[in-house]
Order: structure tokens, then sequence, then C-alpha cells
């Protein structure tokens, strides 16, 4: 009766291969890196990066264990951190030859040291969270109110010149919060404005009410439109964010978009809050000017005296570009850039859309410059990029600006990207901080794999003393159980975190309840007269019933702290559910199967060893 | 080896009403405690900023304190945090002052003071987010009170349901009432130790539960009360034992563990131990008041098998 058929061994031994080869990671330890990856988002990492890279460090006489090519990024291994060090200098040199323009992001990382043949299975060491790690993490929240009400605002404007230019009388456009107010004067210029509305901007949504002898007309942004406001603007700051992040040369940034309005930035290994909270609030501007195309400014570009008035920047390209110290536009006057086609020629071509003020300025400037060059620049930290020149070909009115000419669909998509990347969409504030230096980090790991290795070495020397060899049983049992959930856990890529460490100490804890219970349960069977082989069968049948009863309970817990649980809560929940699930398959499952192993075979079995079995008649009998 | 050798049932339940005074009592003077002093929130609930920093030598909190304090913030805390070099600050959540500034602020006047000083750890968390988690939390809580519920009474029996959920609240609020009489920190880690140790005590409601239903069907003849005493005497060796196991994994984070886990292993030995005394004293004495009887488990059979029968369901 106590016998497994042989496909639940397989079973048994096909999970316990894979959690060895999906724990087997976690052992080899990390190996000093470097790794480049890409600065802009023109750049491509690609096999001739590579090969720049292996000159470099040949020509350094840095000798790495490994280079490879790895999802968009390179990274070389070595033996040791002074090689490391070396080797970054090395790497950083000739693929950065400018450093005030680094096309690339060179790096300081950690990699795993474990061999090709797992990684191939796709067995990777638990990904360890900032607390073990040492690093920066920052919670941002996006000022949602403000994007909307900058929206509404620019509405305001468009919605003036819109009307002025079709003609049509009013009594006044105010922003009131989100909407925008129009006081018309009667029926007619009404349906006239609602017409004219809903054929210009069919995101907006409009409400009227008589006002005495007037109309007023309520204005708004659909709530899908809202919703879309919002959700570019969020895309746009992470967007943002990355940019300037990779200038602190980070491994491995995190950037994530949480809930509706928040941004989470996790940067390991950074120790400067104050330089990356610096990077983080920077703000860009973006400024329109006009080429200076003097001769005298024309002899400047070839390295002449830049005449007075204007200055020399460059252009992406590296080209010098003399342009007027005058400012035409300013980015606040920009409301939007989006990459697009011509409709005629189906040239790839960057649409610009400014607000009712920057429009008249924008048609006044174009008008008197007709055939002379514009320049947009952006300025970030004080320096100053030419992001792009065009030729002006007529007056530009209504505020919607097309920049066309020798643009290839990837140009055209990366200068919108600049224009807006230019600043924040939504300013931002920093809500949650939390810093961890690297020697704590170190500590934590230490304490928590401490708490663990203590707690489970006694409890199966207890376990092995009061239960004899049903103990030794359970002990085993919980070995696996600790190797099933580490393997799950690398498999899963989660974080580990300190509170994640603990709850692996927990539920160890918890799991041993399962074993305890089934042995209890036989040597309960056993007191009552039962005969051995009848004995380990009742105990793990009646035992099953309540060890799942109560670890259903324990779970709801789990789900509960995980589904409203944030951050380290977050971390510790993971763990604690998988731990549960874990040890209803260790303790009940393969604890079953090493005992039908062990004893199921014999058939006339005297005795189990599962420590004393006491019978209240006073004669203490030793069952093994 | 075994230790617990019991001739005969406990008559646990004669005495329910002692037990029960003696919850009310502990539960009642946690209430109190809870009321009069409060938790001690941490600044992950209140919002601010938490500093931890290390000198090479033992530091001198006055002044450290004198320090910080002629930067000008109102409540600032400063205590040891471990070991007597480490030390860590306390600082207010400020209106208007992007308090992400504040750590640096200070983190200058103590380096411009003693050059020793070394950055271990911040965090700040501001307002808004505090008061979320604050939310969050209460919703978890409720969250497992009603999913434990709805679980217990589909699978056992409302009243089991009610009384299991009823003595393991009192543990809740008994972890709590130790928290605010000591003026322990009260973190994001002790929340989920207290819900973990939620869904862990109910645990041992389970299994007694489980073993009172056996009963009902087993004994015929035995009482309700005879049947409960039963089933908690049959119980209570695995009770212990496990209880010991788990207590020993949370010893081990108490005494290895560090700062950080220091009292999220503390809740969890509160709600270990009164997580014994309550399943067993409280859980089923509630049960007991509420009615528990034969006929709220066993529904009419379907088949009479006699589970006593050694051979019966004698299949794999």
């Amino acid at each position: 009766m106590n016998r497994y058929p042989v496909w639940k061994y397989a079973i048994i031994v096909i999970a316990l291969l894979l959690g060895v080869v999906y724990t087997l990671p976690n052992f080899f330890g990390e190996a000093p890196a470097v790794q480049v990856s890409s600065g802009k988002a023109t750049i491509k990492v690609d096999t001739g990066t590579l090969q720049k890279v292996e000159d470099a460090l040949k020509a350094a006489g840095v000798s790495p264990q490994s280079v490879a090519l790895e999802g968009g990024s390179i990274r070389a291994r070595f033996d040791s951190t002074d090689n490391q060090l070396k080797a970054k200098d090395a790497v950083q040199k000739a693929l950065i030859p400018d450093a005030a323009d680094p096309h690339f992001v060179v790096a300081l990382n950690l990699v795993s040291r474990s061999p090709e043949w797992l990684g191939a299975l796709h067995a990777a060491p638990m990904y360890l969270g900032l607390d073990l790690r040492g690093g920066v993490h920052f919670m941002l929240q996006v000022d949602m109110q403000a994007a909307l009400t900058q929206r509404v605002e620019s509405l305001t404007g468009d919605l003036r010149s819109l009307l002025r230019e079709k003609d049509i009388r009013h009594g006044g456009i105010s922003r009131n919060g989100q909407t925008v107010e129009i006081r018309l004067r009667d029926a007619q210029q009404l349906e006239a404005t609602k017409r004219v509305l809903s054929a210009q901007f069919p995101d907006l949504q409009t409400q009227d009410a008589a006002d005495g002898a007037e109309f007023r007309l309520t204005v708004s942004n659909k709530p899908e439109a809202a919703r879309k406001v919002q959700e570019q603007a969020l895309k746009q700051n992470i967007t943002t964010l990355h940019n300037r992040i990779n200038e602190l040369g980070v491994a491995e940034p995190v950037i994530q978009q949480q809930g509706l309005d928040r941004i989470v930035v996790q940067l390991p290994g950074v120790q400067d809050t104050a330089k990356a909270k610096d990077i983080l609030g920077r703000t860009a501007t973006l400024e329109v000017r006009m080429v200076d195309e003097s001769t005298e400014a024309r002899a400047a570009e070839q390295g002449g005296i830049v005449p007075f008035g204007a200055e020399r920047y460059l252009e992406r390209e590296g080209r010098p570009l003399i342009v007027k110290k005058q400012v035409v536009l300013t980015g606040d006057n920009l409301t939007d850039a989006q990459p697009g086609f011509d409709n005629q020629t189906q040239e790839p071509v960057v649409n610009l859309t400014l607000d009712a003020k920057g429009a008249r300025i924008f048609k006044d400037v174009t008008r008197e410059n007709v055939g002379k060059r514009m320049a947009i620049l952006l300025f970030e930290k004080g320096k100053g990029e030419v992001v792009t020149a065009p030729v002006i070909r007529s007056e530009i009115g209504g505020g919607r600006v097309q920049i066309s000419g020798r643009m290839t669909t990837a140009e055209a998509n990366d200068t919108a990207l600049l224009l807006r990347a230019g600043s924040l969409a939504a300013p931002m504030e920093i809500i949650e901080e939390r810093t961890i230096g690297p020697s704590l980090g170190a500590e934590n790991i230490a304490k928590g794999f401490n708490s663990v290795t203590w707690g489970f070495l006694v409890i199966v020397a207890f376990m092995c003393l009061y239960y004899a060899m049903f103990g030794l049983v359970s002990g085993i049992a919980l070995a696996v159980n600790l190797l099933f959930l580490v393997a799950i856990l690398s498999m899963l890529q989660a974080t580990l975190t300190l509170p994640g460490m603990a709850a692996m100490a927990l539920a160890l804890g918890m799991a041993i309840d399962s074993n305890v219970l089934i042995n209890e349960r036989v040597r309960e069977e056993l007191r009552n007269g039962a005969s051995p082989q009848a004995a380990i069968h009742a105990g793990y049948d009646r035992a099953w019933a309540t060890i799942f009863d109560s670890n259903i309970t324990t779970l709801i817990a789990g789900v509960a702290l995980l589904a409203f649980g944030s951050g380290p809560v977050r971390g510790f929940a993971v763990v604690h559910c998988i731990g549960i699930l874990t040890s209803m398959f260790s303790a009940v499952f393969f604890s079953r199967g090493l005992v039908n192993l062990w004893y199921g075979s014999k058939k006339k079995l005297k005795s189990v060893s599962i420590g004393t079995v006491w019978r209240p008649e006073g004669s203490s009998v030793k069952a093994d | 080896m075994e230790f617990f050798k019991i001739k005969k049932d406990i008559p646990f339940m004669k005495n329910a009403l002692v037990f029960n005074a003696i919850s009310f009592v502990t539960f009642a003077l946690a209430v109190f405690f809870l009321f009069s002093k409060g938790l001690h929130l941490s600044v992950e609930f209140t919002g601010g900023t938490l500093m931890e920093v290390s000198y090479s030598q033992p530091a001198d909190l006055n002044k450290v304190r004198a320090t910080v304090g002629t930067l000008g913030f109102s409540e600032v805390q400063v205590q040891n945090f471990g070991t007597a070099r480490d030390v860590m600050i306390r600082l207010p959540a400020q209106k208007g002052v992007s308090s992400a500034q504040q750590s640096e602020k200070v983190l200058t006047a103590l380096k411009a003071d003693n050059a020793d000083v070394t950055l271990r750890r911040t965090e700040f968390v501001g307002p808004q987010v505090g008061d979320e988690l604050a939310h969050d939390g209460l919703k978890a809580l409720a969250f497992v009170v009603i999913g434990i519920v709805i679980y217990l009474a589909v699978r056992f029996e409302w009243k089991f349901a009610v009384s299991a959920i009823i003595a393991n609240l009192h543990d809740v609020i008994i972890i709590l009432g130790f928290f605010a009489f000591f003026q322990w920190e009260f973190s994001l880690a002790v929340l989920a130790a207290v819900l973990a140790v939620l869904g862990y005590s109910v645990n041992e409601s389970v299994v007694i539960f489980d073993r009172i239903r056996e009963n009902f069907r087993r004994f015929r003849k035995m009482s309700t009360v005879e049947v409960i005493d039963n089933a908690i005497t049959s119980t209570i060796s695995r009770t212990i034992i496990t209880h010991g196991c788990t207590q020993i994994m949370v010893l081990s984070m108490l005494l290895f563990g560090g700062e950080t886990l220091h009292y999220f292993a503390m809740a969890l030995t509160i709600g270990i131990c009164f997580g014994i005394y309550s399943s067993v004293f409280v859980a089923a004495a509630i049960a007991m008041w509420l009615g528990i009887q034969r006929e709220d488990l066993i529904k009419p059979l379907k088949k009479d098998n006699d589970p006593s029968d050694e051979n019966a369901g004698a299949v794999v």
C-alpha cells in the first residue's frame, strides 16, 4: 500500500534535476565585468562595436575571460577588479573620443560566473535587490494636473486664434481649471463655434448653457483624450529620464512606470545620490533662433572670429553653425513634436505644434525670413546643441510646422524625440528615496544567509532527534523545499531582497509544520495499535486534508500581501507564496516518496523508526 | 523522544471561561495601550527622512544631536542603531522643503564635524506615500480577514470561521498592543509579519477544527465538550512542536538578522506565542459558545464509511 508508481518517482527525479540546474547559477558568484551599451537612440551596439572593444582591450594588454554581445550590450568579463578598471579606461578611450558627447555608456558591472551551458538553459542567478547590492531607489510622482493644465492653457490660445481665423465673434475666452469657457453673443455664433470645433478638434467635448442674453460654451478634453495626454506625459518623462540616466553610466538602470502617474528609478551601484538627483531633476530648454548667414559668419564657420551678436554651436554631425543670440521662441511655446510623412512627397518629416503665442511669433518671423535658415537648439547643463536647422520655405501660420528634407525615418524619429525630450512633459517630484551603501548590502546578504542557515540546521537536528528516521526524511524534504524555492525564484528572475530572505526563513519554519503533522499522525496511528505500513498510510492520508486547509489560509494572507503590498512587502509576499506552494510538494509528495522507497517494499515491516511511540498504558515501547 | 505523555484528555473546555477572561483582559490592555500610547510608526508611514550613518569610533550621540539640531529641524530623533558606531537619524517630513535634500544637508554638517562619518543608508518617504501605505495595509488586513472567513465557512462552518477569525484578530491586536506599549518601531516589515502571523495562526485553528470534525464522525457518543477536549489534547503535541520549529527559525532571525529584521522577528515571536494560546484556548471556546454541534459539521452521510476502519479508503 505504500508504493509509488514509476511515474511519480519520475516526477520527483525530474523536479529535483530542474531544481538543481536552476539553483546552480547562484553558487558561482559574480565576476567583475565592463559593460558597453548605447548612449543614444541613434547608436546601436553591434558586432562592429564588439570588434572595437576587443581591439581596445588587446591594445591595452588586458585579456578578458570572455567578451560577448548580449541583447544590445557588450559584456567583457575579467578575473580581477584591477583588470576590470584598466579595461574600462581602455574601452572608454577607444569608444568615446569626445567625453562631452558620449555615444556609448561604458559601465562597471558584475556578471554571473556560471558556465555557458547554464546560460543556454536560461538558468541565471537570482537578481539581488538594492538592499542587498547597494544603490539608489527613487520614486517620482508626475504632476498630471500640471500636464493637463498646460495642455488646456495652450488650447485656450489655439481656440482664440481659430475663432479669429474663422471670423467668429466671441465675448471672451478664458481658462477655468481644466476647461475653457467661451462667451458667445447669440445662438448663431454658438452653432458656428461648435461646428468649427468638432471639425478641427475631435478630441474636445463641448457643453453650452444660456447665461442671461449670452451663451457660455464650456470646452474640455474628452476623458480618452485626457488619458492620452497623461499617458504621453508619463512616457515622455520616462524617455527623458532614460536619456539622462545614460549619462550616469549605470550598468542596469531600472526605469519603470508604477501605477498611472508614478515612475520608479533604481540605480544599482550608484552611491552619489546628489549627482543622480541633479541629473534626474535637470531641465533642458529648447530655443529657436535665426542662423547668421552673413559673410563674416560664413568665415567664422571655417574657424574665423564669431561676429558680434552671434554664437557658434555644433550641429549633431559635428559641423559648426553660427547662430544669432536673439531668441525667437523657447520650448515653452512648443506643445508637441511628432515624426510623420509629408502628404505629397511621402518624405519623412517632423511635425511641430506651437501654442497660440508661439504660432503668432512664428508667423511673423517666417514671413520676414523666407529663404533663410532657422536653428532649433537644445540646451542641457548650459551646453547647447543644434538639433536641426531647416530653411524657411514660406510664411507659416496656424502654429503647425513641418520640418522636412534629407531625413531618414530614423532621423525624423530622433529629431522628434530630441525636441520632445528637451523638457519633461510634466513636472516631477521625488516622493520616495532610498540609498543603501554597498557594505550594508553585503552585510544584509550575510545576515539573511546566516538566519536561514542556522534556523535550518537547528530544525533539522531537532527533527532527526525527535522523529529519528522520519525526522531525517522531513529534514531532507525541507532541504528540497529550499532547493525548489531558490530554483523557482531564479527561474522567475524575481528580485531577492532582505525581506525576501526573511520570508524564505519563515517559509522553512512553516513548511516543517506539514511534516510534523504527518509524523505526529503516524505516531498516533501506531499508538492506537495500527501495523507500521497501515500507520504510514493513514498518517499521510489523514494529515493531507489538514495540511491543505492550513496552507490555503496562509496562502490567503500571502496573496493579500502581494496584492496590496508595495516595495519591500511585495518582495516578502512573493517568496512567502512560492514557499507555501513548494512546501506542499516537498513535504507531502516528496517525503512520501522517500518513505515509500525506504519502507514500501518491506512486506513484513515490524517497526518504523519514528522515535518513541509512547503508550498511555505505561508500557513504553521503542518503535525501532 | 516524546515530550507529551498525556494519559487522559485534558478538560480544556471546563476552564474555557477563565481562558476567555484572560484573553479579554489582555485584549483590553492591548487596545488601551494602542489608544493611549499609539503606535510608533516608521518613516514609511509618517513620511520623513531616515538616515543611517556609521563612524569608525563609537559615536557621541549628543554631539550628533547638537550638529543636526543647528540645521533647524523641529523634531529630530538620534539614536544608536545596532552597534555604538552606527547612528540612526530621523527627520520629520517638512512641508514645502524638497525633503530629498535634507539628507545631504545633514550629511554635510556631520562631515564638517567629523570627517570619518559614512552614509550607510537613507530613506526618504513623502507624506502622500505614507498615507497610501497605511490604507493599503488596512485593505490587505480586510482582504485576509474576509478571505479566511469565506474559506473556512465553505470548508467547515460559519461558526468555526467566525471563532477562528476572532481568535486570530485578537492575536493581531495583542501584537499591536505590544508594539504600542514598548514603543517599538512599526514598519512595513512588521506589518508583513503581522499579516503572515494572521494566516499562520489560523492554521492552528484549522488543525484543531479538522480534528473536531473528525472526532464528531468517529466518536458518536461523545458530547461536544468532550470532542473538543479530545481534539485539542491529541493535537497539542503537534501544535507545540510546529510552533517550536517555526520559533527556532524566527529566533535565528532575531539573533542573526540584525537590526533590520529585529522587529519583524519580534512581531513573529509574539504572534507565534499568542497564536498557540488563542487557537487552542480561544478559538475552540468561542466555537463552543457559538453552539457548535455534530449536525453542523456532518451533513447527512451519503455512504456510511467508518473512518476509524484502517482498511477503509486504502487506495493510493
